[in-house]
């Protein structure tokens, strides 16, 4: 494991090897955006490990695994909206990856955070929650730092390793989670009519927000496998040329 | 043998390689009887991103045009009949058009061409007639208040609200314009599209259509504030620009003669509407735009307001490309045309 270790970074400070780091350099980040970005990384980092912190304590401290979620609201609602940001960092240049894609990835998690579980306040001790916000808490951990490393050149291979790896458990476990709470908050929605506009007004418009629910479970269908194979697809193009430089070493 | 000298030989080099036995050169020339050897080509198309060899054409004839060389390659390639096959110089360059002719472009006698399967296809009207047909029929499916819409009690009910009757007429009037402009008006630069526009288009017309139907026709839908004035004001607007886009359609056929796809400067014409070329490059989208927004004030209904403002938005880019290649084609472009807006965008 150290051995893969010290030959991935060797690798990397040759600059040929880690392909993302490669990647990001090809643009050409000045030195203030690298500094910027590696700042974010590890604030973010250090965010979701107090949110992974928060939870292992709540959860020892009250002996159950049940309505952890009040415990870490706050700094979960924070670093997760702070994840607007990376729309930023495409738009303007400094990160290379599509604004679209960032932007629906963003915008998903900040919906569910905020359209859904802060505004239904009767799924908050739902253990759904604890499902998606465990996987997120433990994706968001690698992936921040996986960049950390990546643009100091250091880019550890177990890093690398999880953030491609992970995944094929952590995704389907944070979707589950994700679906089963926006389902249990649909009767309240309805009940309530939160966020809805009925018929009759003066600009002949109607929102369902029960509707839009619904209709966001259905956008699961397709768009989940597309991800989830676009990540494998990754991982091969990853993790094989990795393995193949530590057969070399 | 069959061919005698001095004749021109017919566009097919293969064929008439396979009816006669003579040896190239020497007396085969071209229309009237030179004595020029004919060269013919060999043509190599790859693959562009893989490289990979994918036909050999030997004996093509050097005035053979892009579009012949694509129904060669059909031949030898059943799948990729040829309104799919990109054909290009360079891996990375610009399709090449279908007019063009072997003999005119930057190649050797052995010409190597590259290719990129653009997927399945679909022809423009086919697309044209199904998105424009779906919201004609769907919003009659709402306005009749068919009973799984609004429920059993209001199921074939009629509209108090003469502004509702009157909304039904535009909107179907609109529709069918566009459907015989389709069939009788329009000349297409492109045959076909990506098979896929069809779903995202029909998606986008049809649920548009429903999702502003559902209102107008709802047997709670209010009146506009202003009454009658609003609603008739709103209808000259609506009828006007759609006279307007109608008379702008038609100048820019008359532009393009039948079978062509050259491309010209538009320009007004005796017919006042089409003034608007002074000012715009694209009046139709502007008079497109206007009729929505007639539309919209006299439904005084947001979601065709959303509906005209997601329009104006594609419109307005579309209207930019369109300026922005004037500009590039022409020198003497007017210089007062903005795209869309007058004055304005």
């Amino acid at each position: 494991m150290a051995a893969g270790a010290a030959a991935a970074a060797a690798a990397s400070e040759h600059k040929r090897g880690a392909s993302d780091a490669a990647a990001r350099r090809r643009r050409g980040p000045g030195p203030i955006a690298t500094t910027y970005m590696v700042v974010y990384n590890v604030v973010m980092t250090a965010g979701w490990m107090v949110i992974a912190v928060g939870l292992i304590r709540a959860g020892l401290a009250r002996g159950t695994y049940h309505g952890l979620y009040y415990s870490i609201e706050k700094p979960l609602k924070f670093f997760q909206t702070g994840a607007l940001l990376e729309i930023l960092h495409c738009a303007v240049g400094i990160v290379p990856s599509s604004v679209v894609l960032t932007g629906f990835q963003v915008m998903s998690r900040v919906f569910l955070t905020w359209a859904v579980t802060h505004s239904v306040k009767q799924v908050q001790s739902e253990d759904s929650v604890l499902l998606f916000v465990a996987a997120w808490t433990l994706t968001e951990i690698v992936r921040y730092s996986f960049y950390t490393f990546s643009l100091l050149n250091h880019l550890p291979y177990p890093i690398k390793w999880a953030r491609y790896s992970l995944f094929i458990g952590l995704y389907p476990m944070g979707v589950t989670g994700e679906l089963l709470t926006i389902y249990a908050a649909l009767p309240h929605v309805r009940r309530t009519g939160l966020y809805s506009v009925t018929l009759p007004n003066k600009y002949n418009v109607s929102f369902d927000y029960y509707t839009v629910l619904i209709m966001v479970m259905i956008s699961y269908i397709p768009l989940f496998p597309q991800l989830y194979f676009h990540m494998l697809r990754q991982r091969r193009k990853v993790l094989g040329t990795a393995e193949q430089s530590k057969k070399i070493e | 043998d069959d061919w005698p000298s001095g004749e021109r030989a017919p566009p097919r080099a293969v064929t008439w390689l396979a009816r006669s036995r003579r040896p190239l050169g020497g007396r085969f020339g071209g229309v009237g009887g030179t004595s020029g050897v004919m060269k013919h080509y060999e043509v190599e198309i790859l693959d562009a991103r893989t490289k990979q060899k994918l036909s050999f054409l030997d004996k093509v004839e050097p005035n053979a045009t892009i579009g012949e060389i694509k129904v060669m390659f059909h031949k030898n390639h059943a799948q990729w009949y040829p309104a799919r096959q990109s054909i290009r110089l360079d891996p990375k360059g610009k399709s090449l058009r279908d007019e063009e002719i072997l003999q005119n472009l930057p190649v050797g006698t052995t010409a190597t061409l590259y290719f990129r399967d653009l997927g399945a296809q679909i022809g423009w009207v086919t697309v044209f007639l199904t998105e424009y047909a779906g919201p004609l029929l769907i919003y009659l499916l709402f306005y009749f208040r068919l009973p799984f819409i609004y429920g059993p009690k209001y199921a074939f009910t009629s509209s108090p609200h003469s502004v509702v009757h009157l909304a039904a007429a535009c909107h179907s009037f609109h529709y069918i314009k566009r459907l015989l402009e389709t069939l009788f008006v329009h000349r297409f630069s492109h045959g076909t599209m990506p098979l896929r526009n069809i779903f995202k288009n029909c998606t986008y017309y049809w649920g548009f259509a429903a999702w502003l139907a559902y209102h107008i026709n709802h047997p709670l839908y209010t009146p506009p504030a202003y009454g009658d004035k609003q609603v008739k004001i709103a209808f000259a607007i609506f009828l006007l620009c759609q006279i307007g886009n109608f008379s702008i359609h038609v100048a820019l056929r008359n532009l393009r003669p039948a079978g062509s796809k050259t491309r010209r400067i538009p320009f007004p014409t005796k017919n006042p509407f089409t003034w608007l070329f002074l000012v715009v490059s694209c009046p139709n989208y502007t008079y497109e735009v206007g009729s929505w927004i007639g539309f919209t004030i006299m439904t005084q209904c947001l979601p065709v307001g959303m509906f005209t403002l997601v329009g104006f938005i594609q419109m307005a880019i579309w209207a930019n490309s369109k300026h922005r290649s004037y500009l590039k084609d022409f020198r003497d472009y007017p210089p007062l045309r903005t795209p869309i807006v007058p004055f304005i965008l």
